[in-house]
Formats: C-alpha cells, sequence, structure tokens
C-alpha cells in the first residue's frame, strides 16, 4: 500500500517538475521564469523526496529523503532571491508588459 | 586561536544592505549560542545516521566532536537569542506554520502550472514594495522565502527599513498597504508568534 502511494506522489512530483519546466519556456523574462522554476520544482522535487520517505518508510533512505525535503525548502527560495536580485543588480529589464517596478525606481 | 578578532575589520559579505561585521562574528560567542548550534548539528548528524537503535558509540562520538568544533565556529553567525528556541509555544506556532505553507505552496503551484499551461499565459507582472513589521533576521528570512514559495510572489530584495521588494506575477494593487495585506499577510502572523 505505501510503496503504491509512494510511486503515485513521485508520480505527481516528476508532474510538477515539467510544469516547471514547461514554465521556465513558455514565460517571458528572467524574473518570471524563477518564479515558476522556483515554485514547481521545488514542490515537485519535494513530492519525489516524500514518496521516497513513504514507500521505504521510517529507514536510513527514508530519513535522507526527509532531510533533503527541509535543504530544499530552505534552499531553493533562497537561490532564486540571490539570482532575481543580481539579475536586477546586473540591469537585466523587466518584460515590456509588466506593470510596475518599484525596485527600479528607488534604488 | 579561534576567538581572536580579526585584525582587519572589513565587510564580510556587503552586497546586502545589512551588513554583518566579522569583528562581532568572530567575539567570543555565547555558551547559549554554541549549545544552540551543537544541538541542531547533532540532529541532522543523527538523521543522517539513521538508525541508532543498535546504539553504535564510534558513530555518535564523531558527530559529537564534529558538533561541538562547527558550533564553536559558527556560534556567532548561526542566531542572535537561542534561549527563545526553549520556548514549547513557538513549536507550536511552528507547526502550524509548516501546514500553512504546504497548503500554500500547493495553491503556488496549481497557480503557476494553470499560468504555464494556459495558451494566452495569462500573466501581468511587475515588482511591488510591501513592508513587514517583522524585526528579527531569522523572522525576515523565513518571510522571504515563504512570500517566494507562495502564490505568484518572488522576493528580490529585503531593505533595512523593513521593506520587501516583491515580484509578483499577477498585480492587483500597487499600493503598498495593498501590496502588504495581500503578500505579507498570510505568514507575518504566524512568523511573529515563532521568531519574535
Amino acid at each position: 500500500m505505501s510503496e503504491i502511494a509512494g510511486q503515485a506522489i513521485i508520480i505527481i512530483g516528476a508532474l510538477f517538475n515539467l510544469f516547471g519546466c514547461i514554465g521556465l519556456i513558455r514565460l517571458p523574462d528572467v524574473y518570471n521564469r524563477l518564479q515558476g522554476a522556483t515554485k514547481c520544482v521545488t514542490l515537485g522535487t519535494c513530492s519525489i523526496m516524500l514518496g521516497v520517505l513513504i514507500s521505504a518508510g521510517v529507514s536510513p533512505t527514508g530519513m535522507k529523503a526527509l532531510a533533503a525535503i527541509v535543504f530544499i525548502a530552505i534552499t531553493a527560495p533562497t537561490a532564486a532571491h540571490a539570482l532575481s536580485r543580481g539579475a536586477h543588480k546586473s540591469g537585466i529589464p523587466l518584460w515590456e508588459g509588466s506593470v510596475v517596478d518599484k525596485y527600479e525606481e528607488e534604488k | 586561536m579561534l576567538y581572536r578578532k580579526a585584525p582587519n575589520t572589513h565587510n564580510w559579505y556587503s552586497g546586502y544592505n545589512k551588513v554583518i561585521n566579522v569583528e562581532e562574528a568572530t567575539e567570543k560567542p555565547k555558551i547559549s549560542k554554541v549549545v544552540f548550534v551543537f544541538a541542531v548539528t547533532l540532529a541532522v548528524w543523527l538523521l543522517f545516521t539513521w538508525p541508532f537503535a543498535p546504539v553504535d558509540w564510534a558513530t555518535i562520538i564523531a558527530g559529537s566532536i564534529i558538533s561541538l568544533i562547527s558550533g564553536t565556529i559558527l556560534a556567532g553567525v548561526a542566531t542572535q537569542h537561542p534561549i527563545k528556541a526553549l520556548n514549547p509555544v513557538r513549536y507550536f506556532w511552528a507547526a502550524c506554520y509548516v501546514f500553512a505553507l504546504a497548503w500554500w505552496v500547493m495553491v503556488a503551484n496549481l497557480d503557476v502550472a494553470f499560468r504555464v499551461l494556459h495558451p494566452d499565459v495569462p500573466i501581468n507582472p511587475g515588482i511591488v514594495k510591501v513592508k513587514t513589521k517583522l524585526k528579527s533576521d531569522s523572522a525576515k528570512t523565513a518571510l522571504a522565502n515563504s512570500i517566494t514559495l507562495t502564490p505568484g510572489t518572488m522576493t528580490v530584495d529585503l531593505s533595512d527599513e523593513g521593506h520587501l521588494y516583491v515580484h509578483w506575477i499577477n498585480i492587483s494593487s500597487t499600493e503598498v498597504e495593498e501590496a502588504t495585506r495581500e503578500v505579507v499577510g498570510r505568514f507575518e502572523w504566524l512568523l511573529r508568534r515563532i521568531f519574535e
């Protein structure tokens, strides 16, 4: 039972990773792409790890998967923040359809 | 030797508005900070070396020594008020926070999936400014990370006065108050109870 549940969650995680990759191609600028990539890939990878945790149970593999979930959840948003801030500092403009850029106005 | 003050005070990472001073960071750390880092590091070590049911003393002793070394080195930069970690009420709110975060991450992903798969890619992006009342560094960090994981928003920068610049994929208001209510309101009350 836990085997099947784990596999199902792994498939869902892979699907969200796929959505993240589609977002990387379809969204217009670096900031929007980072949004899509960060959110979907974080949840996708965490789901895969959760699936491993569920199918492996309380075992060495499962505990390492749990630790990986925590680390990914902390580091992925931080990396997105650093990348977007670096992109903005080095002068990459927002997509022309953007509404407002308060960061540029108040720099 | 570890506690020797740096001969030339320079900014460790001056790219950020808030500067971490090497001299402050290398001051002799308080014992409670060392214990805090030691406990966290040892917990992670034990998680990695699971199972410890047949007690393997070599692993535990090696882990303790390494945790102690990293504790003494990193105590200065780890946290300001480790004594707060002993309050059980904070853990209750932290558990609530994990569930709230999981819910919003799920919503965020369905939101992104919808926008990405829609034939027109319905986005209305921009960078807005929001403000937060949170004071401590760890609380602000957690808030910035939570904002990045929640629907349609991503933190770009954090200013000293407690303003966050947030990239928002579908802007509904450019006013500071309105944007604050929608972006920060989800997590601020929880994080205030956890960290402050």
